[in-house]
């Protein structure tokens, strides 16, 4: 008897939880990987302030372009904006926003663990192989006050692909002749030399294991698991460290207006050089596949929300917060979504 | 006589459900890597460039590495498995070593390959990297050897089971007569028991040899990720499935996808045609030991 109630009470609890979870409305959103930590606590925050729930499945920023194409999402989610051929595979227009920043940095196993410096050249010798020991000169000349080892360099990066490769070889790519020739900027490279760790965790680990390692991965994965990291010099010749300041200071260039830009080597005089946004993608015209005119605007309601009072939530989790231009570029971009050609927002 | 019928007619279309999956599988593979094969033709099968951003795609070292690590880890777990089978089926049919070795490899099967991987990047590769540093080459800790000892531990399991089921299948008239003519327990195991258990122990190898040309996870922690031809044993590579899983997520553009597929398709056949090699020796064999 008692184990009737029991099951009885249960199939009870259980229907109600259903019915309440009909209750709430829902979106569907699949992309980038690199700022899922935020969007999560953004999606949980968000549901808990206005009862619509986000389901973001983390796939990779080409299955949140894949999705979208296919249309089987609301929004995707990519750190590499798309390209016009991309973006010409639809017919029907894609538009992106920027929702935080984020940035790679240089890890490095020496003894000591010593604040290095670094310039465009010598980051891209290291990864060419052609400065293959950390005494060489050129990395020397930077760091006269650090006694560098004639330890082997062990170039790491990341064997998956991922936007945090895209963004170093798109900034390898704009400071460096060579590698621009020979490597070229892509979430997989073929790398001319190294070792390839899968996911942020795998490249750090590799770095940690081995001594005279270096490598690279996001800041907040540096930050939290407190690796050392280099500063870089800029195009204005300043050394900047990566700061979630420095980060939101070299979005300070001017915006397009559809916001696909590649921030790095950016010419804002304080700004981190190897930053980058990440973006929300959707289509322009939002009465598709059957949605409703509810569902669009929950959407509308999203990125809304996401631009403005998500951004304080940027800074705890280490991403940058998206400075008061790029925001503005954002609104104009959100107002002009459209259902069945009327705009969705006044 | 009706009911006869009917589960005649469920077992052939359970059977052929089976069958058709596999062909299924394999279609749309081949549809899948339609882009790839049109646009790289046989190149894809010897070229040894693997380059997303000019869309060159070569499978040439990711099938070396798949073949050299799953070969090497068979030969390396061989006599491993081959000894358990034998002190299991013919030195310690039952008794608590006898428990306490099966249910080892029971686990040692069951447990899941992200763990060995983890294990090999946190064991295995300071123990390699400091062999490495001994021997005066790069000590990287990480590459073919490394994932070559991880697979030979967890294939282990896949051989040693069917070898010991077949050692004890070994008829006790054929090992009684041999002792009745004065065979030792050594002449017995290896002129009786081997030689009839034969085309058993070839299958087991071969289930053994499926599992690790399959593997992923684990080798993908620790066999360094080199999209390059590897130069030597100690040398980081990557096998055909590793590089799938690392590569398929934020693979965009159609070529790309598609090289990726092909791959797949790739690593198939070569399963395949492994498969059928092993199934024609196992018969051979089985015949041979008839006459």
């Amino acid at each position: 008897m008692k184990y009737m109630k029991f099951l009885t009470l249960a199939l009870a609890t259980f229907m109600l939880s259903e019915m309440v979870l009909a209750g709430v409305k829902e979106l569907t959103g699949a992309g980038a990987t690199f700022p899922y930590p935020l969007y999560f606590k953004w999606f949980d925050i968000y549901r808990n302030e206005t009862e619509v729930k986000v389901n973001y499945q983390a796939i990779g920023s080409g299955g949140g372009i894949r999705q979208l194409l296919n249309k089987t999402v609301d929004f995707g989610a990519t750190d590499a904006f798309m390209s016009d051929k991309e973006l010409a595979k639809s017919s029907v227009p894609i538009l992106h926003i920027p929702t935080c920043l984020g940035a790679v940095v240089l890890t490095y196993n020496l003894s000591g663990n010593p604040d290095l410096k670094f310039t465009p050249d010598v980051i891209a010798n290291i990864f060419l192989g052609k400065i293959i020991r950390w005494n060489d000169k050129r990395i020397a000349e930077l760091n006269p006050e650090i006694k560098l080892p004639a330890e082997k360099i062990v170039v790491v990066h990341r064997s998956d692909g991922s936007g945090t490769t895209f963004v170093f070889s798109d900034y390898l790519s704009k400071v460096n002749k060579e590698w621009r020739e020979k490597v070229g900027r892509g979430k997989s490279l073929s790398w001319p030399i190294g070792l390839g760790g899968k996911g942020n965790p795998g490249v750090a680990g590799l770095v940690k294991q081995i001594k005279g390692a270096v490598g690279y991965v996001e800041v907040a994965y540096a930050i939290q698991n407190k690796m050392p990291y280099g500063s870089v010099k800029n195009s204005s010749g300043n050394f900047v460290k990566p700061t979630l300041k420095s980060i939101s200071l070299a979005a300070n260039i001017p915006l397009p207006p559809d916001t696909r830009v590649s921030i790095t080597n950016t010419s804002a005089a304080e700004g981190y050089p190897i930053s980058t946004f990440t973006w929300l993608i959707f289509y322009k015209e939002q009465n598709y596949s059957g949605r409703s005119i509810k569902r669009a605007k929950e959407l509308v309601n999203l990125l809304w929300w996401a631009i403005h009072e998500g951004q304080q939530y940027n800074k705890t989790l280490l991403y940058g917060r998206l400075p008061g231009a790029a925001v503005a570029k954002a609104e104009k971009i959100i107002k002009s979504m459209t259902y069945s050609g009327k705009p969705l927002m006044r | 006589m009706n009911k006869e019928r009917t589960f005649r007619a469920i077992l052939i279309l359970v059977g052929m459900i089976l069958s058709l999956l596999l062909l299924a599988i394999f279609l749309s593979l081949l549809w899948g890597s339609f882009p790839s094969i049109k646009a790289l033709g046989w190149k894809f099968f010897y070229s040894e460039e693997w380059n997303p951003i000019t869309n060159k795609f070569g499978a040439l070292p990711f099938l070396i590495g798949t073949l050299v690590t799953s070969f090497l880890a068979l030969a390396i777990s061989f006599p491993f498995s081959l000894a358990v089978s034998i002190y299991l089926g013919e030195y310690m049919r039952a008794g608590k070593i006898s428990t306490l070795l099966k249910v080892t490899i029971d686990l040692i099967s069951a447990v899941p390959s992200v763990i060995y991987g983890f294990w090999g990047l946190i064991i295995l590769v300071p123990l390699v990297r400091n062999i490495e540093m001994k021997l005066n080459i790069p000590p990287y800790g990480v590459g073919i050897f490394t994932a070559t000892l991880i697979l030979s531990v967890m294939v282990i399991p896949y051989s040693a089971t069917i070898v010991r089921e077949v050692i004890e299948l070994v008829p006790d008239d054929l090992k009684e007569a041999a002792y009745s003519l004065g065979a030792t327990k050594y002449e017995v195991i290896k002129d009786v028991v081997l030689p009839y258990a034969k085309s058993g122990i070839f299958a087991g190898l071969l289930l053994s040899l499926g599992r690790a040309l399959g593997e992923t996870m684990a080798v993908t922690m620790v066999i360094g990720n080199n999209n390059k031809l590897p130069k030597s044993l100690f040398a980081p590579a990557n096998t055909m499935a590793s590089l799938i899983a690392n590569e398929f997520t934020e693979a965009v553009g159609n070529v790309y996808l598609s090289s990726l597929i092909e791959m797949g398709l790739l690593l198939f056949i070569v399963t395949a045609i492994i498969n059928i090699i092993g199934k024609y020796i196992i018969n051979r064999t089985t015949v041979q030991m008839r006459e």
